[in-house]
């Protein structure tokens, strides 16, 4: 019974008035995006925190007045940032003393490798599955010589093992340990070390330690030697900085701590003999490992009593060493110095030359007697004996080698040259030294590897750690040719293929950086042969995988890369599944990152189809989300690269093959529709908006494409988007009844959106999705003329039917808001000329042209909405719902002033009665109430909206009380 | 109860010399006020010495050997009896440590037969229903440097086969040859002793290498004396087989409280020796002694 008058408009002269003003925007000043940024002002010196002016130590760092401060310009912020900044709140001194620091050379820099790069390294290499033990005894060590020894019966070896851990005396014996058991041990020692050292049991926390290196002297199981090397100095590292912290801590002094560089004479007395304490302690040691240690250990703690100390010490520590008898024992001991060494005084560069000539000296004990019996007893080979040398090896040349002259490194090659040649010691070198040393004398190292003596050490270990210098550093550019042929001709003799794969992974890299396709192709043609006999390829997964990424690193360019012959066969190798896809995406990632241009080349699309078809044949039930998603993405940045150009068939049957190819990955399938879409769209753009026959018929086709395949998928929004995407597509081609046919889909599809939805990975109530689809859609719906045969505004009646059924959440608004969203579409339905057009398209307005009947129609639409809304809100007339009642009622008012022809007198009456029922119960916000107030007050001033200087009066503003 | 009593000394070493001021504080911390019958604060410092057990029974007649020979001894009273407020007290305290006489200020040490301790004992008095309180804190004297140049004393060995003596089987001996020096056996007691040691030959695997310090204690007076060595620390400084022809240092410092500068007195004597000793893998035990002579500079 209400009459629904929408207003006519002129859409061109709205717009004209309605556009904002343009202000020109300064945007080097402020922008509301631009993250607040704190200026860190360097010049800002501030006192400790929280400091009372008691007890200004230095006196250098006055003072600032905060309000000053402020004044100056930064913001407090930013003096905070200042305060917490350890290197700017440092005295003004530390500058300095930097930079003195730096010309001492004595911090090292940060293009030292450290040690801890190193550890998990050796932990991972040297492993055993033998059995292993520790003997523990926490006794004195005179008690020891009584009661150790296998005389001590099983019933009180558990006995023993039953006491309380590490108590006084006891003593305690782990066999048959395997190596995690073993590790697992050790991280309890190191924990019941810091536990023993927190609870102030400092002799206790000692005994530990010594015990720990004590173990160090046993090289039994010599293979997991040095693994067992780096978790016992872990041990000792710890001991160490707690003793020097310790130390430290009791030189605060009227609670300021020395500064980093502080002198002997600036600590007091009790921290002096407490240092003085510890190292008489462990002078008394009675075993030359662990009292070796221990010193080492706390060698930083020499600081704390004499200027000269560290540099007294190293020399001393080193020459100790030469007391071990074991080579291997030694060798890794005096690692352990040069490690500690370079961590406290990197300056004393004269242990490490010592350390390392000393090692030269003992070297022929490897080859002695007392090895090789023991190497016998324990079944070791020696050329597996030989590679337990390597990191501590590597580790001390590596401190040597760290900034010194080349005429050092000449000489300690040529030491290791007068020692026979040796080929471990020649290793070292090459993985030691700096990798533009060997490289430039790549030749020699050659010519040195072939020469070398063995003894065991084996060769290709020699070539793969030149290659891996040749990989960082260019040989000079004449050798480079003989070098890979020299090299290669070693490798390719190596029988074992893990041996030879080692090998020829790091020779890869060299080749692809200097060489062409075709040397490449040599190289992999090589290892496939080497690798296929007997599956060997199975064991060298790792290192085929980083084969094909160095090559993909060096040969980017895809259309070379697939000329490679055997690249492809290379590929056929990876045969475990998993292997393969990190290859395939490994080359896909590769593809998406260089490939500048879309292709058509048919090589590059083959290759690239196949790997992909294998990323996505890995898919299945099992697959993670985030692979697929990855995958998805990947082959995505594929489709997207491919383009035929002006052959839009070519185009189109791709598409149509990658779509069988991907099925699986919805991702993709998405993909491909935008592309056939964009295709269509492209399609229109050539034929400038007029199809032939022809393209018309390839257009239609596109649509089809899009209809199957819209269905396959499973999440319902993207199937929507797609339908009203595509239809839209389908409309702007004058495909009108395949239009028709999507958007038909979609009212029929709406039914189903479920209330809750899956959003990355938490579910969500539906609505708000649902009410910005349906806001989208009706707004296209403006557009699609009507279907002959079915009655007016066929899809638009369907569209209100569905939202009418829908079942929608209780107490929610959304159904009300969407058939006001409908009024708008209805008003826009009503102009002579509608705002918008599809070109080439006659929508309802040309079709009916203003008839009577259709717009009849719409109001008779428009009148069934408005009453659903006003039944609504009288629904809402209880008190815990009176608040949305005044959100609606003042919604729905504001749709009436924009949209309505207010001159109507009940339209009128029922603006004002939603006015006053938005403000009844006090729900209404003022501010907005006077601002519409104040727009309808503004709005009558224009000619054709005069009417509203009668409105405005009959609102009244309700303040609130 | 709560009342605790504690004696320190100035120096964080408790290092004294004769002839200077021996100051510190006593310190009584207590949550309720303190009565007392008057604290006394003693020095004390005493030559003890004790004979093995093996010869107890001869020479008890002799000597009388368990009656300590005092050095020093004296006592102040630090507080008449009174009260002390609660919380904690802390009374200064000087001792000059004088010698009277020609006597001489032993340096501390503790050994097995002779043991010389210096201790300040601060004793609180109380009434019959409190038990007196009383602590005792040890402070270490070192003698004054010795005047004149410490000469150096350098030893070279050699040790073969046929050095040895004390030997059953010659013939059964593997043979080897061990050369080496002392820098000197005229040690300064804070310098280690050091030297260096080389195998040059060894028919059997070496199996550890050691430096094992003794002290060698006399006690007895005119009718006879006990003269007793033992060890007092044992350093390793080869573990395994060596390598030959290099050589190997010697270094160990002198522990500590458990050595001083040698000491001859009509009572008693302190002397110290070190003992290279070098253990085969048969289980040959092999040693090499050398007196020392420390002193303090």
């Amino acid at each position: 019974y209400f009459l629904r008058h929408a207003r006519s408009r002129n859409y061109v002269s709205e717009s004209e008035v309605c556009k904002l003003e343009s202000v020109p925007l300064d945007f080097g000043d402020y922008h509301p995006l631009k993250p607040i940024t704190v200026t860190e002002s360097k010049t800002k010196k501030m006192n400790r925190k929280g400091s009372t002016s008691s007890t200004s130590s230095s006196s250098s760092s006055s003072v600032m007045d905060p309000l000053s401060s402020v004044l100056d310009g930064t913001d407090p912020l930013s003096l905070f940032a200042a305060a917490a900044d350890p290197v700017t709140a440092a005295p003004p001194t530390d500058g300095a003393r930097r930079k003195r620091d730096k010309d001492e050379s004595s911090t090292v820099g940060s293009d030292f490798e450290p040690w801890s790069s190193k550890r998990g390294e050796i932990l991972a290499r040297y492993t055993t599955t033998e059995k292993l033990s520790i003997n523990l005894y926490m006794g004195s060590e005179k008690g020891k010589a009584t009661s150790t020894g296998s005389a001590v019966s099983e019933k009180v070896r558990t006995r023993l093992e039953e006491l309380d851990d590490l108590e006084e005396g006891s003593q305690k014996e782990l066999l048959n340990l395997t190596q995690q058991d073993y590790m697992n041990r050790i991280e309890e020692l190191n924990q019941s070390l810091k536990d023993a050292w927190s609870s102030d049991q400092k002799v206790k926390a000692l005994k530990i330690v010594i015990q720990c290196s004590k173990l160090l002297s046993d090289t039994t199981v010599i293979q997991f030697y040095p693994s067992k090397f780096v978790l016992i100095t872990d041990i000792l590292d710890t001991f160490g900085k707690l003793v020097y912290e310790r130390i430290l801590s009791m030189c605060v002094d009227n609670r300021v701590s020395l500064p980093d560089n502080f002198s002997p004479e600036s600590v007091n007395d009790t921290a002096k003999e407490t240092c003085l304490n510890w190292f008489f302690k462990i002078a008394s040691i009675r075993e030359l490992i662990p009292r070796f240690y221990v010193e080492a250990a706390i060698l930083k703690c020499n600081k704390f009593l004499s200027k000269t100390g560290i540099s007294e010490c190293l020399p001393r520590l080193t020459s100790m060493i030469r007391g071990i008898g074991d080579p291997l024992v030694a060798v890794y001991a005096r690692a352990y110095l040069c490690r500690v060494g370079m961590e406290v005084a990197p300056q004393l560069k004269e242990s490490l030359n010592k350390n390392f000539f000393d090692f030269l000296l003992t070297f022929k004990q490897i080859h002695g007697d007392t090895v090789q019996n023991q190497l016998v007893v324990q079944c070791v080979e020696i050329p597996l004996y030989l590679t337990l040398y390597s990191p501590a090896i590597d580790w001390i040349l590596q401190c040597i080698a760290y900034h010194a002259p080349d005429v050092l490194l000449t000489e300690m090659m040529e030491r290791c040259k007068k020692l026979g040649n040796n080929a471990l010691l020649l290793n070292s070198v090459m993985s030691a030294f700096r990798a533009e040393f060997i490289a430039a004398r790549s030749m020699d190292f050659i010519g040195m590897i072939k020469e070398c003596d063995e003894s065991g050490f084996p060769k290709h270990l020699l070539f793969r750690s030149l290659g891996l210098n040749l990989a960082l550093a260019d040989p000079p550019e004449n050798d480079r040719l003989q070098i890979l042929n020299e090299a290669w001709k070693v490798i390719t003799k190596l029988k074992n293929p893990q041996d030879y794969i080692n090998c020829a992974e790091v020779w890869v890299e060299y080749t692809c950086r200097h060489f062409t396709k075709r040397e490449v192709n040599t190289v992999l043609a090589d290892v496939i042969k080497h690798m296929t006999p007997d599956r060997a390829f199975e064991d060298a997964y790792p290192q085929l995988q980083s084969i094909i990424q160095k090559v993909i690193t060096y040969i980017y360019d895809f259309a070379l890369l697939f000329s490679v012959e055997k690249f492809l066969p290379f590929l056929d190798m990876f045969q475990k599944e998993s292997v393969r896809v990190e290859v395939c995406k490994c080359i896909m990632e590769s593809f998406i990152k260089h490939q500048q241009e879309s292709t058509k080349d048919p090589v590059i699309l083959n290759a690239l189809l196949h790997v992909c078809k294998t990323m996505h044949d890995s898919v299945n039930a099992l697959t993670l989300e985030d692979e697929k998603r990855t995958l998805a993405a990947l082959i995505n940045g594929f489709i997207k690269m491919v383009s035929f150009g002006r052959d839009f068939e070519q185009q189109l049957s791709f598409y149509v093959e990658a779509r069988s190819m991907f099925c699986n990955l919805e991702p993709v399938l998405v993909q491909l529709i935008h592309s056939v879409n964009q295709l269509a769209m492209e399609t229109r753009r050539v034929m400038k908006g007029n199809h032939s026959r022809k393209t018309a018929a390839f257009v239609r086709a596109c649509v089809a494409f899009c209809f199957i395949t819209i269905p396959s998928l499973s999440s319902i929004f993207t199937r929507l988007n797609l339908y009203l995407h595509s239809g839209q597509v389908a409309l702007a081609n004058q495909c009108l009844s395949q239009a028709d046919a999507f958007f038909k889909a979609a009212v029929s599809l709406v039914p189903e959106v479920p209330k809750m939805i899956s959003v990355d990975g938490k579910m969500r109530p539906s609505d708000a999705f649902l009410l910005e689809f349906l806001c989208n859609f009706f707004s296209t719906l403006l557009v699609v003329p009507d279907h002959p045969e079915q009655g007016v505004l066929f899809l638009v009646r369907g569209l209100l039917n569905v939202i009418q059924d829908y079942t929608w959440e209780d107490n929610s608004d959304d159904k009300v808001r969407i058939y006001t969203n409908v009024l708008h579409l209805l008003s826009a339905m009503t102009q002579e000329a509608y705002i918008y057009h599809v070109d080439k398209v006659d929508s309802n307005d040309t079709l009916y042209g203003g008839d009577s009947k259709f717009l009849a129609e719409i109001n008779k639409l428009s009148e069934t909405v408005v009453s659903q809304i006003l039944d609504h809100l009288k629904t809402l007339g209880k008190e815990e719902t009176l608040k949305r009642q005044s959100q609606l009622a003042l919604y729905f008012f504001n749709t009436i002033l924009a949209h309505g022809d207010l001159r109507n007198n009940r339209l009128n009456q029922l603006s004002v009665n939603l006015w006053n029922l938005a403000q009844k119960h006090g729900f209404a916000d003022t501010k907005t109430m006077v601002k519409t107030l104040e727009y309808i007050k503004r709005r009558s001033k224009q000619p054709e909206l005069s009417h509203f200087t009668e409105l405005a009066p009959r609102l009244p503003l309700q303040s609130r009380t | 109860m709560g009342t605790a009593l504690d004696v320190r000394v100035k120096r964080a070493g408790k290092v004294y010399r004769d002839g200077e001021i021996l100051s510190g504080v006593v310190v009584i911390t207590s949550k309720d006020t303190v009565q007392h019958q008057g604290i006394s604060l003693t020095m004390e410092g005493s030559v003890n010495l004790q004979l093995s057990a093996k010869n107890v029974g001869v020479f008890e007649a002799f000597c009388n050997t368990a009656k300590p020979i005092q050095i020093i001894n004296s006592t102040i009273e630090m507080v008449k009896p009174g009260k002390l407020p609660s919380g904690k007290t802390e009374i200064p305290f000087e001792f000059p440590l004088q010698m009277k006489g020609n006597k001489v200020l032993y340096e501390t040490y503790h050994g097995v037969f002779v043991n010389i301790q210096y201790t300040l004992r601060c004793d609180m008095r109380r009434s019959l229903l409190a038990k007196d309180l009383t602590k005792t804190c040890e402070f270490i004297v070192h003698s004054l440097s010795q005047k004149g140049k410490l000469l150096p004393s350098p030893v070279d060995f050699t040790i073969t086969p046929e050095t040895l003596q004390n030997v059953k089987e010659r013939a059964s001996l593997p043979k080897f040859l061990i050369r080496g020096h002392l820098n000197s056996t005229n040690c300064v007691i804070t310098q280690p002793l050091t030297g260096e040691l080389v195998v040059e030959s060894t028919e059997a695997a070496v199996k550890s290498i050691e430096l094992q310090l003794v002290r060698v204690e006399t006690c007895g007076c005119a009718e006879g004396y006990a003269r007793d060595a033992t060890e007092i620390q044992n350093i390793q400084i080869a573990d395994g087989d060596v390598c030959r022809g290099l050589p190997i240092p010697i270094h160990m410092v002198f522990p500590r409280l458990f050595t001083c500068p040698t000491l001859e007195t009509t009572n008693f004597k302190v002397e110290f020796e070190v003992n290279i000793v070098v253990l085969l893998h048969d289980d040959h035990l092999i040693t090499e002694n050398f007196p020392l002579k420390l002193c303090r500079m």
